[in-house]
């Protein structure tokens, strides 16, 4: 989980930084569930991993962003 | 450029005072009063009211499958606290959630012709082939996630969270699939006027918003827990129309 959120923000490429968010936020929602607080992540689960990692990949295809301008 | 940094950061220390000056609670003003640690009568403490589920009765330990009609009879202690103690909170993060879609649509729209520019080439027979399975079943997981809030864990923003995903695989695998913009809408603005609905009735009928107007059966049953199951079947379309309408913009700009 710390290496992918280091990853996360090493990364140049910027589909490659989604991709470790959105692992990040995976491996927060098993660390949630081995807390005993399964509410928090199925939302996790859903929202962090799922949808935000969609909806930024999407912007990121429309956009054809990168790091360097 | 360096005046205005100053009187940023004077600002901000002025704020921070003030927002210290909260913390600064004395017992012999108010009527609070904070044990030392480890000293502290966690049976009278709010926690404990709602775990028991009596708030305005007497502290009785709840037995699954037999204390019945209880203030708010669900299994789940984190959703009688999220849709029923602490409805209007709710209330106030689905309003979040609607203006955030409505901003998103807001900045999106545009008066061109709506046309997906950016997927060039077909789905894979795999992709394609997946979503047809899964479609149906995760639609199926969504609304049992919503409608079995209060027994099991999760509830009206996961399923509706689980359903706008669906969705998403449903517009990534079929590049020509559209949705009926308006059913959405129509979806959304019932179950969010249902929701106040049920509130002002309760304001009319209990005295206060969003009470649990309906007997609460035994606790661990499916219909128990009085009026929850109806807001969480709200808040679950509302929640799943709302993600699905910001998916299905920002897809078709």
């Amino acid at each position: 989980m710390l290496i992918s959120g280091i990853a996360a923000l090493v990364f140049d490429n910027l589909l490659n930084s989604i991709i470790a968010a959105g692992f990040v936020s995976l491996m927060a929602s098993a660390l949630f569930y081995f807390l005993k607080a399964p509410d928090v992540a199925m939302t996790e689960a859903a929202i962090g991993a799922g949808l935000t990692t969609a909806i930024f990949v999407i912007t990121l295809r429309k956009t054809e962003g990168s790091e360097k301008e | 450029m360096k005046f205005r940094n100053i009187l940023a950061l004077i600002l901000i220390f002025i704020l921070g005072f003030i927002i210290l000056q909260a913390f600064n609670i004395s017992p012999e003003e108010g009527q609070l009063v904070i044990n030392k640690f480890g000293e502290a009568e966690i049976e009278n403490r709010t926690a404990q009211l709602y775990i028991n589920k009596s708030v305005n009765s007497n502290n009785e330990k709840v037995v699954f499958a037999e204390s019945n009609n209880l203030e708010s009879g669900s299994a789940n202690i984190v959703t009688s606290v999220i849709a029923n103690y602490r409805s209007l909170d709710t209330l106030g993060e689905v309003t979040v959630l609607f203006l955030a879609a409505t901003g998103l649509a807001a900045v999106l729209y545009t008066n061109k012709k709506k046309k997906r520019n950016f997927i060039v080439d077909e789905a894979s027979l795999i992709l394609k082939t997946g979503v047809k399975i899964l479609f149906p079943l995760l639609i199926l997981a969504g609304a049992y996630i919503f409608i079995h809030g209060h027994l099991t864990p999760g509830g009206g923003f996961q399923g509706g969270a689980v359903i706008a995903t669906a969705f998403l695989l449903k517009f990534l695998a079929d590049r020509e699939y559209k949705l009926a913009e308006h059913k959405l809408k129509i979806v959304e603005v019932l179950a969010g006027v249902s929701f106040v609905g049920l509130g002002l009735y309760a304001l009319f009928t209990e005295g206060s918003f969003l009470a649990n107007f309906l007997q609460t059966g035994t606790v661990g049953t499916l219909f128990s827990a009085g009026i929850i199951p109806l807001i969480y079947l709200s808040i679950g379309l509302k929640v799943g129309a709302e993600l699905t309408s910001i998916i299905s913009n920002l897809i078709e700009v």
